[in-house]
């Protein structure tokens, strides 16, 4: 097996394991628009990372932090729906994005951003993947019962002493780490994919929350394994591959649980 | 009566207004431990807001919210829908109140044991609102607020759940107030009944049978099944849309 693929595969079953941890959160608490949203507005991060010269990954997780921090003071107000929010900062988020990658001299392929490109990815980029995504399952098994909790009903939570805001600040900030590294994988337009995709299949086969959230791991990697594979044998886009498979996974464990 | 040990929470004077609409209008009350407080009101009175107010969930205008130190407190709130995809079992549910080692003890309290392993999106409406009590009761509350509790349960099963939640304050010691309009059903277990819309009308210790002219007026919706109700004097009383008409008021005090 050629190098790039062993990269590709760790680098990649890194990210969608732990998109699937994080994906059953997206999906319980119907967030899926929120993951578009982060992820898109993370292409101006990748702008400002570059124009900064502070690297991709940290100009990133500032513009999706800030992004889940203007969400979070607005969704306070009744005037504009939720919906019409997310999809106002997606789409002003991903424009911004395209206009300062605009100004950055060096040339680039916008197409890599926007959909990935996870066999190019270095020994380097491989190992800041690992430790990010270490930082990220730490923080969640930390805040995995007040964040369940949140889960099944905010307020009740609330009332029984889990401090809300902090849990919900936290989530986005595990969720913008996500991003960051997702975006070398499957890219901008598709990380959501990663997130809803495994977590839904994962449902018809879990009893309990931690076996959805571990299934939907699993689901993660195996897509992973399969896109990457079918990228190299068909050599087809390995981003788009990826989110195919666990596409395949998704309406196969539809079909698998009504034989079962 | 009233003593300061016993006082587990107060509001003074607490007013509220969304838009143009008061919602609550210089309420007062303080909650004591091993006593039932029932707060009763047509719809819109306000009942809910005010529990919210008291738990913290929602801020008053003005007026000032008191919790003992350190009080712990099991809350049912009105309903509850949780989201399908989310696999979960009754007992899982009750534990995320956060004492899991108690779990099995209140759900033979609530003779719920057979639920325990049923999906929460699977059991009926009357099944949940046990559920979430056995819920609020693991956390070895010292105050109880429950928000129309036994909605959804059949007339069987409600005479029977406030039975059981007057036994239990009665062993525990705990402070109960909830909003309630089986007012048949929750007379004989509650020691004192506030009358809400928007202002506070009227309070006092429920009567076993009662039939009010002024209290059929202020609750024309509740449906005339000849039940028990309590006896009070309003001190003021209310023009065709429910404002009150100032007579000569003491004891309630409206701005």
């Amino acid at each position: 097996m050629d190098e790039f693929i062993v990269r590709a595969l760790i680098a990649g079953s890194l990210v969608a394991a732990v998109a699937g941890l994080l994906g059953v959160f997206v999906v319980w608490r119907r967030m899926a628009f929120f993951g578009d949203t982060l992820s898109h507005s993370a292409l101006l991060g990748v702008a400002l990372g570059m124009l900064l010269n502070i690297g991709f990954m940290v100009g990133v997780v500032v513009s999706t932090l800030l992004v889940g921090l203007i969400l979070y003071s607005f969704q306070k107000q009744k005037r504009v729906s939720n919906d019409a929010l997310l999809g106002i900062l997606a789409h002003s988020g991903l424009s911004m994005g395209l206009i300062a990658l605009s100004f950055v001299e060096t040339q680039i392929n916008i197409e890599e951003w926007l959909f990935g490109d996870v066999l190019s990815v270095t020994w380097q980029d491989v190992l800041t993947i690992a430790a990010v995504m270490a930082l990220v399952v730490s923080i969640m098994w930390w805040l995995w019962s007040p964040l369940l909790a949140l889960t099944v009903h905010d307020e009740l939570a609330k009332v029984e002493g889990v401090n809300t805001n902090s849990v919900n600040l936290c989530f986005v900030l595990v969720v913008a780490l996500l991003v960051a590294t997702a975006m070398q994988v499957v890219g901008a337009l598709l990380i959501t994919a990663l997130l809803i995709i495994p977590a839904t299949a994962a449902r018809n086969f879990a009893k309990t929350p931690e076996q959805m959230a571990l299934i939907a791991a699993v689901i993660g990697v195996l897509s992973v394994v399969c896109g990457v594979g079918a990228s190299n044998w068909y050599d087809v886009p390995a981003g788009p591959s990826i989110v195919m498979a666990s596409t395949v996974f998704f309406f196969s464990s539809h079909l698998g649980r009504r034989l079962l | 009566m009233t003593n300061s040990d016993k006082i587990l929470a107060t509001l003074n004077h607490v007013n509220l207004t969304h838009g143009s609409r008061q919602i609550l209008q210089d309420v007062s009350l303080s909650l004591e431990a091993g006593k039932v407080l029932t707060i009763i009101g047509p719809n819109g009175a306000g009942k809910s807001t005010l529990l919210r107010v008291l738990l913290g969930l929602q801020q008053a205008d003005c007026g000032d919210v008191k919790l003992r130190d350190g009080l712990s407190i099991g809350y049912v709130p009105q309903s509850i829908s949780i989201d399908n995809n989310l696999p979960l079992n009754v007992q899982r549910f009750v534990a995320l109140g956060g004492n899991a080692g108690s779990v099995p003890e209140v759900l033979a309290m609530l003779k719920i044991e057979h639920l325990k392993d049923a999906a929460i999106q699977s059991i009926s409406g009357g099944e949940f609102q046990r559920v979430l009590l056995a819920r609020a009761l693991s956390r070895k509350p010292e105050l109880l607020v429950l928000d129309e509790p036994a909605q959804g349960v059949d007339v069987m099963g409600q005479g029977e759940l406030y039975d059981k939640i007057s036994t239990l304050r009665h062993e525990y010691g705990f402070g109960v107030v909830m909003v309630s309009h089986d007012l048949h059903l929750v007379m004989a277990k509650t020691d004192q009944v506030i009358c809400l819309n928007q202002h506070i009308c009227c309070s006092g210790v429920p009567d076993d049978v009662s039939r009010h002219p002024e209290y059929h007026r202020l609750f024309g919706d509740m449906p005339d099944t000849g039940l028990a109700v309590y006896t009070h004097n309003h001190d003021h009383t209310h023009d065709i849309h429910g404002n009150v008409v100032d007579s000569d008021a003491k004891g309630c005090n409206h701005g």
